[in-house]
């Protein structure tokens, strides 16, 4: 379930496009299984990116953000060679930090 | 916008708890702490950000006219609006219609990039607080194949 996000940052103009891929199922709790039981629901509630420990961007998700969610944010104050790190928590208390050197 | 992570975590487990051993319902436990994630419709969604909002053309919201799978709906939120200080979105028709905010520190930009679920065809919604108060603006997306999965 905890598979490494993807994470490209990249530089441009003083303006740093960090893309996220996250793995994950965001199972909203409304599928059924074969069983015909409701498969729990099981999402990232929560999302934090950070540069040089400042926080970037946060974001609070439901379970409508699609499996495998995908995110894309722009910020400045950053320079090549820096790193982002982004931590995702979930309904379950699973977490996640993946970190990228901005190209 | 958000409580500290400390609590937020305090809060998840403890309410994991309590939801597993059948005290709390998982609804209940989704909405501690996260205003408007609960309501059922948008007029409750908006309640629970602040209030009503203002239509602005300083809103952006792009996302296909027909989505083809409402699994996997991109959508970009862009705001004009001096000190945007949150953006939320919203998808109308959806079971609960608020499905993510996003707070925007100084330095970064108000704009955001990421795909959702789409029930069925539904204007999406997009809120953002600029200068402590709420505007909105709405975009209307076709689905051909909801996304809920149920």
């Amino acid at each position: 379930m905890a598979g490494p996000m993807r994470i490209r940052a990249t530089e441009e103009g003083g303006v740093t496009t960090v893309r996220v891929l996250m793995a994950h199922p965001m199972e909203t709790g409304v599928r059924r299984g074969p069983d015909g039981n409701p498969i729990p629901a099981h999402f990232i509630t929560d999302v934090e990116a950070t540069h040089n420990g400042r926080r970037v961007l946060s974001a609070v998700w439901g379970p409508a953000v699609s499996q495998n969610p995908f995110l894309s944010f722009k910020f400045r104050g950053a320079t090549k060679g820096q790193r982002v790190a982004v931590r995702w928590t979930d309904n379950r208390g699973g977490t996640r930090t993946d970190e990228a050197a901005i190209a | 916008m958000k409580p500290n992570r400390r609590t937020v975590l305090q809060t998840t487990g403890a309410m994991a708890t309590l939801v597993s051993l059948g005290i709390v319902t998982a609804q209940q436990a989704h909405a501690s702490g996260r205003p408007g994630f609960e309501a059922r419709n948008l007029q409750d969604a908006f309640r629970a950000l602040g209030g009503t909002a203002a239509t602005s053309d300083q809103i952006r919201i792009v996302s296909p006219d027909i989505a083809e799978n409402g699994a996997v709906v991109p959508v970009t939120t862009i705001s004009r609006l001096p000190k945007t200080t949150e953006m939320f979105v919203l998808v109308e028709r959806n079971p609960a219609p608020l499905v993510a905010g996003f707070t925007i520190p100084e330095g970064t930009e108000a704009e955001i990039q990421t795909r959702l679920r789409m029930g069925e065809s539904s204007n999406i919604v997009a809120v953002v607080r600029a200068d402590g108060q709420l505007f909105s603006a709405v975009k209307e997306t076709k689905v051909t194949l909801g996304g809920c999965g149920g």
